[in-house]
């Protein structure tokens, strides 16, 4: 297999999505319905050019296994993934994405899934022996290899226990298509695309996966030339033309490879100005100024609001400035968060508290010990 | 005149208001609103309209005359532009509110987010106030050239929160802002300065609060009980030497 995509020069998406999410802290299962009801109220933030969905705690009969989301634009990638997947993955169950045909879908791709572990061939085991990486590092090398050299073959998500769901449409019509009313989980968000200068395609839709993180995002992020590189000396290649891209992969760096706390992580991507870092204590300035300095290269520019979830929980994130919208309520052992209050409403007509984050200050919600 | 909003599409909700004002109603009660769009957005005739539920983005746009009470939260952008009339909102109410407001009033009972008055403006009697009961975000009157920008910090939902954001006044040069009690000075953008109100500055306040008051039925003596302080910005021309020294 050779590289045969374009490595594409990056166009700015300046869009006014929309996005919306929640988490049963203590793993209550939801369904599908509830978020699709919550993202359809905001039907305007989007163009009908992109719409998706991640859901958490979908596939607990296969919860040991990796959930590969797979699309295809053709055959030829089809088979080729197959034989790939066959080479180097023991595979549990494979089956197509059920999917139920819609007059708004016209021409989708191939959607297949498959519940995989690292088959122990001699690569891998080269790679755990002797390169000091775990399963998670193996299944990230091959997701970027199915990305980056096999033509048309996308992976849509690759975690245990989720799983992704997007295309080119409105997310009540994505839904409709991928049947998601039949699916339950402990975690949902929800993302309606406005793209207007990246390409409205099949997998430039949101989320955004890498193993189980998922991000959904509202902005454009101009510092992606910079980030992208950045990725590109840990062995993350951007495929799929948009921004947001980068902030999947950023997240499994930060946090799962160099070991962060989702609040420091956050704090990298969203650094606090340097007048503002300048005025806090000495301990607090000096961290702050560490982060700065060893991850200036993580930070994103440019007006976002995201929400990235992962088996761990669901946390919400804006810009320094707060140029995107984002508010979060709480109603139980729920917690919600989304770009109008509205869309929260919809679903939770009465919350114990309704509140909007600080630009930059992560909010963020654990699942409790013992969901996962 | 009651409409009810259940599940009706923005546009659909507001040709049915469109034609009530139209038909000469006086008083327009929406019930179970929830997200819709531009909500009073240009009604030039003073009707009142009533909004059950949090209406959505862009309420009272390009008012002109009409009055707006929300009973429920706001969201973003309310008062866009606005020229004349009311807007009242008895719960807190999101970013970028009063944009380039012109006149009319904008009374939010608990918080305001991010960007709040940001580039209001005035012109002989066409002076906009917008009045916040509870704490506001970051760029509290950004670009500011005229009017009346008012911060209560008293009906707030998060007792921890400070009661204005960073950047305050962030290229103000134009109107006044009060804050009632102190304001964080290491929180001021340099275009603005502190100063003690006047007797003529007390008397406006006064005025605007009572309406304040009477709309929420607020006590009016609770409210006026603290020191106010004023905001103005240092220049006109903030800008003027950013890109090389004007001539003298």
């Amino acid at each position: 297999m050779k590289n045969i995509k374009p490595t594409h020069s990056f166009q700015k998406d300046i869009s006014n999505c929309g996005l919306t999410g929640f988490i049963s802290k203590s793993g209550k299962l939801v369904e599908g319905s509830v978020i699709i009801k919550s993202i359809s109220l905001m039907h305007d933030r989007g163009n009908g050019l992109g719409g998706g969905f991640a859901a958490y705690g979908i596939y607990p009969a296969y919860k040991e296994f990796f959930a590969f989301h797979l699309m295809y634009e053709n055959g030829p990638a089809l088979q080729l993934t197959e034989e790939y997947l066959e080479q180097n993955f023991h595979i549990e169950q494979e089956e197509d994405i059920p999917t139920r045909r819609t007059p708004a879908i016209a021409n989708p791709p191939v959607f297949k899934r498959y519940f995989v572990k690292p088959l122990e061939t001699v690569e891998y085991k080269e790679a755990v022996e002797f390169k000091n990486m775990t399963d998670e590092d193996v299944v990230v090398h091959h997701v970027m290899r199915i990305n980056n050299e096999i033509e048309g073959a996308f992976v849509v998500s690759s975690g245990k226990n989720m799983g992704a769901f997007k295309g080119v449409g409105y997310p009540e019509e994505i839904a409709e298509f991928f049947r998601l009313d039949e699916y339950k989980g402990y975690i949902w968000t929800a993302h309606n695309r406005f793209p207007t200068n990246t390409p409205g395609w099949w997998g430039g839709a949101h989320p955004f996966t890498l193993l189980d993180w998922s991000i959904v995002h509202n902005g454009e992020i101009s510092s992606y030339g910079i980030n992208k590189r950045y990725l590109e000396m840990y062995g993350y290649l951007c495929t799929m033309l948009t921004d947001t891209e980068v902030v999947a992969y950023m997240l499994d760096l930060l946090i799962r490879k160099h070991g962060l706390t989702p609040e420091l992580a956050s704090l990298a991507l969203a650094a606090p100005f340097w007048d503002m870092i300048d005025t806090l204590p000495e301990e607090e300035r000096k961290l702050l100024t560490a982060i700065r300095q060893v991850y200036g290269c993580a930070l994103l520019n440019g007006p976002f609001a995201i929400l990235f979830a992962s088996n761990e929980g669901l946390i919400g994130l804006n810009d320094r400035v707060k140029l995107r919208p984002l508010v979060c309520a709480e109603k139980d052992d729920f917690v919600y968060m989304a770009s109008e209050e509205a869309a929260i409403r919809e679903i939770c007509s009465a919350p114990d508290r309704v509140w909007t984050p600080r630009g930059g200050e992560p909010v963020i919600t654990k699942l409790n010990k013992g969901v996962v | 005149m009651k409409i009810d909003a259940q599940g009706l599409y923005y546009r659909d909700l507001n040709i049915k208001i469109r034609d009530a004002v139209a038909g000469g109603a006086e008083k327009i009660e929406l019930t179970n609103v929830n997200g819709q769009y531009y909500i009073g957005d240009g009604i030039n005739r003073p009707v009142t309209i009533t909004v059950n539920g949090v209406p959505g983005n862009d309420l009272g746009a390009f008012l002109n005359g009409a009055t707006i009470v929300v009973k429920d939260n706001g969201q973003d952008n309310i008062g866009n532009t606005m020229n004349a009339g009311k807007v009242i909102v008895h719960g807190h109410a999101g970013d970028v509110l009063g944009y380039g407001m012109r006149g009319g009033r904008v009374h939010i009972l608990k918080d305001v987010g991010y960007r709040v008055g940001i580039h209001m403006k005035s012109y002989n009697e066409n002076k906009p106030v917008l009045i916040a009961g509870g704490k506001a975000g970051d760029f509290f009157g950004e670009y500011m050239a005229g009017g009346v920008l008012i911060l209560l910090g008293m009906f707030s939902d998060d007792p921890d929160k400070a009661k204005h954001g960073f950047r305050f006044g962030t290229g103000m040069h134009g109107g006044v802002i009060y804050v009632r009690g102190q304001v964080d000075e290491a929180k001021l953008s340099r275009e603005v300065g502190v100063f003690e109100l006047t007797q003529e500055d007390q008397a406006e306040l006064q005025e605007y609060l009572k309406d304040f008051c009477h709309d929420f039925k607020l006590d009016f003596k609770k409210v006026i009980g603290d020191t106010f302080v004023k905001i103005l910005p240092k220049s006109k021309r903030p800008y003027g030497n950013m890109y090389c020294p004007m001539p003298r």
